[in-house]
């Protein structure tokens, strides 16, 4: 069995970026115009670094399934961006963003990854502020902060509910700037279909064009995949419809390990489902939780009578709430990280405590929330003796400055008032931290291949803080992969333009023109959806928020089910020769259908619980953490990395053991 | 409000390619929950056309909450539907009546052809943006301290409400003289309302508004229809700004 090298460099933790900067090989400029790069997915992380590189002078071809590269799901992240500016000086560091970071991922991240990640964070800021993003200030003019979960500092860079949104406008911004000159060339509404690799090194893809459905071959010296997560393998989440999988895969089965592909993110902050008709699960920003309480009735009776309608629950008298995340955990109260609240609103659902029709919803209240603010402006603006009335509508002026977009998305989506009945929220799949294995250069298993922002893994480890993805997105596109990739790319000064027309590119186009006769031949009487939605509810109800073996060993079978069935009776209407939706989510569904299983085998070989992986098996049976999630370090304290062998069930592991030098493991407590 | 089942009438315009001539077809449609989304609504149908073999209905979507600007259509005459401030993925059918026939067409404009059923080509918004929708600033870390130019809050807020555009083509497709204004302003805006923004401001404004023009986008009349079916509330101040910004730029010499 190979040992993965994670070519982490050698010295002090906090020298070790800076020391390998100053090692790594660089290309000069003549060269650069020789070299070219592709870029697959254009969020914070492709487009970054698509930017970024043709800024350097290489040749940069971007590839997205969009009509636009502005259009990536980044853009929906709502709360914010970490970084260790340390502004509101309330004792935050490079060192304290790191330790939050790698605890909050129960201790499954590389530590040398994420101290980069936390060095590179102010830079960020700095980086966005420069190109104009505008971050909500403070009335002096300077950026103002807010603070998420898991963490005790304000580090918490924003812009409203819509932070992604700026942010990768920003990033879309800088790589407009390359498209305009010419340095970056752009392919919208394509999508990679296979990662071609000649004597071991990543050369080019084979794209589809989407309105043509013509196959087109693109040679590269670097091929960079940020394609983001798979969290539509559980087909209903909060990513975007058109979320997939299928470039990672295809990178997956050319030979890049996939690393923990069990560690999901569930966030506990959604809109409850309402009905069979519904898509996708929409997001309430974590940053609600700085301001809402969540809570459920104390009493079933009024549980029953909530259900029935016949009592709202602003009728339920404060003693009457059980506060639970405040009473379990009294340190971080509404702010514990996210694993934490969703497994807590499970337990109280699964208790019967729910307030919905189907049981699956709790409160998030913002009626202190209101009263606090209003009291306190009423006070600066000098009014004397304030009646409730004009408290609660000062009140709600301040909540609407702060969250008003997510207020009136709740109103659309919900037809219900957020401003004067609590919000009905519950956790929904949200993120993925597994992704593709990468070495410290966040190079892949391949040779040229890269993994950048969710799509790969390596910073998050098993539960991901909220306002990290942003950051991380960013650090990889604009500040690590600009470097490493040149490291990689001075050994390739010589090696000229690459042909399309070699064999390993004639053979990869031919088997994705295969596949995708092969699915529009199977002419089935099921559609592609049906198939997703049963992979779905497979997913979510054996390998979602608490797992355990014998239903792993269930979903691995019933997923190949699905699979098998899926190849025998899926019904494409349509040609392969123009735009066709009902094909590309075909393409898309069958590698969730692969991937899922080598999902549920990863969540069977962990027989521990940690982060946003749960085994009931694993848990504290006594003590005061009695009932938490229990972690194995004597035996998982690594990174499960699969190499495809041709089946998911039979995919080989390969252990990348983690070392922690910096910090010391203790179980998570955030009583 | 409690979920609801209502039976409606779609006329969807259908169109094989670019190349094609469109023309409408009808579908009942019973059974849609009034807590369904427009484009849940659409997948019910499709789902339908998929079982019986026929061809589903090609629409532009991906985020389904308002943010990434894919999701288009002109339903009943309206750009992103009857409803005020929200995309056609937020559009709920409890805003339809049972037994209400809706007409559903794409985006309409020359600069935006239709590249099949209800969706249209925007990629002439990408082009204007890479004339001068940036400030000029290469990825370095070396840049200054982000808090090193204090911005008035004044100001950056109103660079962030016109920084919300989500370059949807609302603006373009309900505008009778099909004008890219509103969109190209509110980028010029966000950008000149800045420290950092202003120091290309006058190539800015005359670089993409050029480009805009040779896209073929009409001229502004200012009938404000734009603002009205704007998803995110993008002030016609913007365009005001922005005309300052143009005429500052012409008339002001080196």
């Amino acid at each position: 069995m190979a040992t993965l090298d994670s070519k982490i460099p050698e010295g002090p933790l906090k020298d070790k970026w800076t020391n390998h900067k100053n090692k790594i090989n660089l290309v000069n400029p003549a060269n650069k115009r020789l070299i070219d790069v592709i870029v697959v997915g254009t969020g914070l992380a492709g487009g970054a670094a698509a930017a970024s590189l043709a800024e350097m002078g290489y040749n940069v071809k971007a590839f997205c399934y969009q009509d636009s590269p502005r259009r990536a799901h980044s853009i929906a992240a709502q709360g914010g961006i970490n970084a260790a500016k340390n502004y509101q000086n309330d004792g935050d560091s490079t060192y304290r963003l790191f330790y939050d970071t790698v605890k909050g991922g129960d201790y499954r991240a590389r530590e040398a990854n994420v101290y980069r990640l936390a060095e590179v964070s102010a830079n960020i800021i700095d980086q966005c502020v420069a190109q104009g993003v505008p971050f909500a200030r403070e009335y002096g003019g300077l950026l103002d902060n807010r603070s998420f979960g898991g963490v005790l500092v304000s580090r918490t860079f924003y812009a409203k509910g819509q932070t992604g949104q700026q942010l990768l406008l920003g990033a879309y911004s800088a790589l407009s700037r390359q498209i305009g000159k010419g340095k970056v060339q752009m392919f919208g509404r394509h999508e990679m279909l296979d990662l071609v690799v000649i004597d071991g090194k990543a050369r080019g893809i084979i794209a589809r064009n989407m309105i043509t459905g013509e196959l087109e071959r693109h040679s590269a010296h670097a091929v960079i995949v940020a394609s983001g997560g798979y969290g539509n393998v559980f087909f209903l989440s909060t990513n975007a419809m058109g979320s997939n999988v299928t470039a990672a895969w295809k990178i997956h089965k050319k030979g890049a390990y996939f690393a923990n592909p069990c560690y999901t993110q569930i966030h506990p902050t959604c809109i409850p489902r309402s009905g069979d008709h519904q898509s996708k699960l929409t997001l309430m920003s974590e940053s609600l939780r700085n301001d809402g309480r969540i809570w459920v009735p104390k009493k079933m009776e009024d549980v029953l009578a909530i259900r029935e309608g016949k009592l709202k629950p602003t009728q339920i008298k404060d003693e009457d709430r059980d506060y639970y995340l405040e009473r379990r955990y009294p340190a971080f109260g509404n702010l514990v990280p996210r694993d934490v609240a969703s497994r807590a609103a499970k337990e109280r659902c699964d208790a019967g405590y729910g307030v919905n029709q189907t049981g699956e919803a709790v409160y998030l209240d913002f009626k202190s929330a209101i009263h606090r603010y209003g009291k306190e402006k009423a006070l600066v603006e000098g009014i004397e003796n304030p009646s409730e009335a004009e408290i609660i509508k000062l009140g709600e002026q301040v909540v609407e400055a702060k969250y008003g977009n997510l207020f009136q998305m709740y109103y659309k989506i919900t037809d219900e008032n957020p401003y004067k009945t609590p919000m009905k929220i519950y956790p929904a799949v949200h993120y993925t931290m597994g992704g593709i294995w990468v070495d410290y250069n966040l190079m892949t298993t391949i040779p040229g291949c890269y993994a950048a922002g969710e799509a790969n893994f390596s910073d998050h480890g098993a539960n991901r803080l909220g306002a990290s993805a942003l950051m991380q997105g960013l650090a990889d596109g604009y500040f690590v992969l600009p470097y490493t990739v040149g490291d990689y790319l001075a050994n390739e000064i010589r090696t000229g333009r690459i042909s399309t027309d070699l064999p390993e590119f004639v053979a990869a186009e031919k088997s994705v023109q295969d596949q995708i006769d092969k699915l529009m031949n199977i002419k089935g009487t099921k559609s592609v959806d049906h198939f997703h939605k049963q992979l779905g509810k497979v997913m979510w109800d054996k390998v979602g928020m608490a797992r355990n073996e014998q239903g792993l060993k269930e979903a691995m079978e019933e997923i190949r089910k699905i699979r098998e069935e899926f190849w025998k009776d899926v019904r494409i209407p349509g040609v392969a020769n123009g735009l066709n939706p009902e094909l590309e989510k075909a393409g898309r569904v069958a590698d969730f259908l692969e991937l899922g299983e080598l999902f549920a085998k990863d969540a069977l070989h962990r027989t521990e619980s940690c982060g946003g992986h749960f085994r009931e098996e694993s848990v504290e049976l006594d003590g005061p953490q009695q009932g938490e999630a229990k972690r194995d370090d004597a035996n998982f304290t690594y990174v499960a990395a699969w190499e495809w062998t041709g089946d998911p069930k039979d995919s080989n592991l390969h252990k990348e053991e983690l070392k922690f030098e910096n910090i010391e493991l203790k179980q998570r407590s955030y009583k | 409000m409690a979920e609801k089942f209502i039976n409606i009438k779609l006329k969807i315009w259908r169109q094989k390619d670019s190349k094609s001539a469109g023309k409408f077809e009808e579908y009942p449609l019973p059974n849609v929950s009034t807590d369904s989304s427009f484009l849940e609504m659409l997948d019910l149908l499709n789902e339908n056309l998929v079982e019986k073999g026929d061809e589903p209905v090609a629409f532009d979507h991906d985020c389904r909450e308002g943010i990434c600007g894919m999701c288009s259509l002109f339903i009943n005459g309206e750009a992103h539907g009857p409803d005020r401030g929200v995309t056609t993925c937020q559009l709920h059918m409890r805003m339809f009546k049972d037994g209400e026939t809706i007409t559903i067409e794409p985006f309409r404009a020359n600069p935006f052809p239709v590249i099949k059923d209800l969706v249209v080509d925007r990629t002439p918004f990408d082009r204007i943006m890479a004339k001068g929708g940036f400030v000029s600033v290469n990825t370095s870390g070396n840049t200054q301290d982000a808090n090193a130019i204090p911005v008035p809050k004044a100001d950056a807020d109103k660079a962030f409400d016109a920084a919300t555009c989500i370059g949807c083509g609302a603006c373009v497709a309900t505008c009778k003289n099909a004008s890219a204004m509103l969109f190209v302003s509110a980028k010029v805006s966000q950008l000149a309302l800045l420290p950092q923004g202003r120091v290309e401001a006058k190539e800015r404004v005359m670089n993409m508004v050029h480009q805009m023009d040779i896209e073929g986008f009409g001229n502004c009349t200012n009938t404000g229809a734009c603002e009205v079916e704007c998803p995110k509330g993008i002030s016609l101040e913007n365009i005001a700004r922005m005309n300052r910004e143009y005429l500052k730029a012409t008339i002001v010499s080196e």
